[in-house]
C-alpha cells in the first residue's frame, strides 16, 4: 500500500482511514488447489491477492496423507520397501535403495561390491528420470510443451530399464536386502548403452530449446527466489539448495554404495531462483550420466546379492529343491526373523534432497517407529516466503522448480 | 570433533543434570536432555564457534506406553554440514505435562515438523506459531501414531495376532 499505487486510484482524496479500509475490501483470495493443473499434485495454497500480488499464501497439505508410519509399525522390514516406492514416485528405486541400506545397516549385512554398483546405476537413472520429469514440466508451465514431448521418451526408456530389473515400472519395489533381487541382464547393459549412447543428444536437444530462450529466461530468473541462509534455515537440501550456492549432497559428503569410488562434481548455483533450480538439475543429469558410466565401465566380478540367508530370500529354485532354503523361505515371507534392537538414521541423496529413515526397532519383527526425512516436507514450507510479492504466474513456476511430490509431501 | 569431545563439551556447559543418555548408535551420538534445557542447547550448538550444528534435519516424536515418566518423546536431528558431523538430541515428557518448547524461533523449518508431531502424537510445542493439525482432518479428536491406537480394526477376528505367528 506505498502512496505510489494511490496517486491514480479511486482513493485519490479520501482520509487515509477510509483508504485503509477501502483497500483491505480489494484484496482478493484465491483458491489455487487442491487440485489444479499446475500444481501437479493434490495441494492447496489459498493465496491473498492484490490484484495480481500476492500478498500471502496459506498451504494446505495432507491431501494425500495414507499414513505409511503408522503401517510400517505392523510390517515386517522388507514389506515396507513397497511404501517407499510411494513417497517420490518420479524415483522410486532411490527411495528402494535408501530403506534397503537402512535396514542393512541395522542387520549388519555387508554388500557386496557389485550389487551396491548395480544399485549406484539404478540410483542414477531414477535421478536422471527425476530431473527429466521436474525440468520438462517446468518448461511446460512456462509454455514449452515441445521440449517436455522430446525427453518423455527418454524417461520411457529408464522405465523399460526398470522392467527389465524388476518387472515393474513407476512403483518398482526394486532390490532387496542385501542385494539386489536379480543381477543385471544383458538386455538391461544393452538398454543402458543406448541411453549412455543417444540420451546426451536428446537431452541437449531439449536444453538448445530452453535453456538459453528468452521467454524461459525472461519467465525464471530472479523469480522464487531464496538466499543460502534463509534455504538453510527452511531445511532445504539437494538441487534447490545446491542452486542457492551450498554444495551439500549426501552422494559427496557421506557417501553410501560406493559412491566415493566414483568421480562427479556437484554442481551449485549462486541466485537460489527458478532459473538456478532449473540449470542445477539440468547440470546433475549430465553428471549422473557420467556415474553410470562410470559404473557400467568398471562393474566388478562377482555375487549380487550378500551371503545373508536369514535376511535375503533364496532363490526360487532353491526353494523347490533344498529344504533350508523352503525353511529360510518361509521364515522370511511369513516376517518371523527378529530384528535387533536398535536406532539407525541412514539418509541418501534423493531426487528431491536428503531422504532420510529414521528406524527404532525394539527387537521385534516390525519397526517400533519409523521416520521418514522426506526433503519436500520440509523445504516446501518456505514457498508462501518465496512468492510473497511475486505474481501468479512465477508463483506456478516456483512451486514447479521446487518439485514439490505430493506422494512425498504427505507420506 | 569427536562425539566423545562433543559430549563432553555439552556436559560441561549444561550439568550431567541436564545432559544424560549418552550413547553412540552406528556412530551417531545421542545425548537426551531436558524441556528446560532443549532451547538453550539449541542456541548454544548453533552458535558455538566449532561446532555450528546449524542444520536441523529432521525432527519427530515418539510414544513408549510402558514407560510413564517419560512416556512422549521429541527426537531432533541435527547436522553441523561444516565439520560434517551429525547429533541427535532427545527429550522426553510425560502424558500429564506433554509441552515442550518450540525451536521455530531458531530454524523456520520447525514449523511443520512440530506441528507434525503434535498432530500425530499430540505433544504440544509451546510459543508455536501455529498449533495445529497439518496432515490429518482438522476434526480429528485423536492422535493417530500413539501407540494405544491399534492399525487394524480391532473387532476383526481375522486378524487378530495369533494368525499371524505374532
Amino acid at each position: 500500500m506505498s502512496e505510489i499505487a494511490l496517486v491514480s486510484s479511486p482513493f485519490v482524496g479520501l482520509e487515509k482511514a477510509q483508504v485503509d479500509k477501502k483497500y483491505v475490501n480489494e484484496l482478493t483470495t484465491l483458491n489455487l488447489g487442491p487440485t489444479h493443473p499446475a500444481t501437479h499434485g493434490i495441494f492447496q495454497n489459498i493465496l491473498t491477492m492484490d490484484g495480481e500480488t500476492i500478498i500471502d499464501a496459506e498451504q494446505t497439505v495432507g491431501y494425500i496423507h495414507r499414513a505409511f508410519e503408522k503401517i510400517a509399525e505392523r510390517r515386517p522390514l522388507y514389506q515396507i520397501t513397497t511404501l517407499t516406492d510411494r513417497m517420490n514416485y518420479c524415483s522410486s528405486p532411490i527411495n528402494n535403495m535408501g530403506w534397503h541400506m537402512t535396514v542393512e545397516k541395522l542387520l549388519g549385512v555387508e554388500v557386496p561390491k557389485r550389487a551396491q554398483y548395480i544399485r549406484v546405476i539404478m540410483m542414477e537413472l531414477a535421478r536422471i528420470a527425476d530431473h527429466i520429469i521436474c525440468n520438462s514440466i517446468l518448461a511446460v508451465d512456462t509454455g514449452a510443451l515441445t521440449g517436455f514431448l522430446y525427453v518423455m521418451q527418454w524417461r520411457e526408456h529408464i522405465y523399460e530399464i526398470y522392467e527389465e530389473m524388476c518387472g515393474a515400472r513407476l512403483t518398482t519395489n526394486m532390490g532387496r536386502c542385501g542385494g539386489m533381487e536379480r543381477d543385471l541382464s544383458k538386455e538391461a547393459i544393452r538398454k543402458i548403452q543406448i541411453l549412455l549412447d543417444e540420451f546426451p543428444a536428446g537431452l541437449i536437444e531439449f536444453e538448445s530449446l530452453v535453456k538459453r530462450n528468452r521467454i524461459f529466461m525472461d519467465r525464471t530468473i530472479d523469480v522464487g527466489a531464496i538466499s543460502a541462509e534463509r534455504a538453510l534455515n527452511y531445511g532445504f537440501t539437494g538441487p534447490n539448495l545446491r542452486a542457492a550456492g551450498v554444495d551439500y549432497d549426501v552422494r559427496a559428503m557421506n557417501p553410501y554404495s560406493s559412491y566415493e569410488d566414483f568421480d562427479f562434481e556437484v554442481p551449485v548455483g549462486t541466485k537460489g531462483d527458478t532459473y538456478d533450480r532449473f540449470l542445477v538439475r539440468g547440470e546433475e543429469m549430465w553428471q549422473s550420466l557420467k556415474i553410470i558410466k562410470q559404473a557400467l565401465n568398471n562393474l566388478p566380478e562377482g555375487p549380487y546379492h550378500a551371503d545373508a540367508p536369514h535376511y535375503y530370500l533364496p532363490e526360487k529354485k532353491e526353494v523347490y529343491n533344498n529344504m533350508e532354503a523352503l525353511i529360510y523361505h518361509f521364515k522370511i515371507v511369513m516376517g518371523e526373523i527378529d530384528a535387533p534392537v536398535g536406532e539407525v538414521y541412514h539418509s541418501v541423496e534423493g531426487g528431491n534432497g536428503e531422504l532420510g529413515f529414521y528406524l527404532v526397532s525394539d527387537g521385534g519383527r516390525a519397526p517400533y517407529r519409523l521416520k521418514f526425512r522426506r526433503p519436500c516436507y520440509i523445504y516446501y514450507q518456505a514457498f508462501p516466503e518465496m512468492i510473497k510479492g511475486s505474481t501468479l504466474s512465477d508463483a506456478i513456476v516456483t512451486m514447479s522448480s521446487m518439485n514439490v511430490i505430493a506422494g512425498e509431501l504427505d507420506v | 570433533m569427536t562425539n566423545e569431545q562433543i559430549a563432553q563439551d555439552l556436559v560441561a556447559q549444561f550439568g550431567e543434570d541436564n545432559i544424560f543418555g549418552i550413547v553412540e548408535n552406528y556412530g551417531l551420538l545421542n545425548v537426551t536432555t531436558t524441556t528446560d534445557t532443549i532451547v538453550p542447547l539449541m542456541h548454544y550448538l548453533y552458535q558455538h564457534p566449532t561446532f555450528k550444528f546449524q542444520f536441523l534435519t529432521d525432527l519427530g516424536g515418539i510414544h513408549f506406553p510402558d514407560v510413564p515418566s517419560h512416556e512422549f518423546g521429541v527426537i531432533y536431528h541435527l547436522h553441523s554440514l561444516e565439520n560434517n558431523v551429525r547429533l541427535i538430541i532427545k527429550l522426553y515428557v510425560t502424558r500429564e505435562n506433554i509441552v515442550v518448547p518450540t525451536i521455530t524461533g531458531l530454524y523456520a523449518c520447525a514449523n511443520w515438523m512440530e506441528r507434525e508431531a503434535f498432530d500425530f502424537y499430540g505433544i504440544l510445542f509451546s510459543g508455536h506459531p501455529k498449533m495445529e493439525r497439518i496432515l490429518n482432518a482438522e476434526d480429528m479428536d485423536y492422535h493417530p501414531m500413539r501407540k494405544e491406537y491399534p492399525l487394524e480394526d480391532a473387532t476383526r477376528q481375522d486378524k487378530i495376532d495369533a494368525l499371524f505367528g505374532r
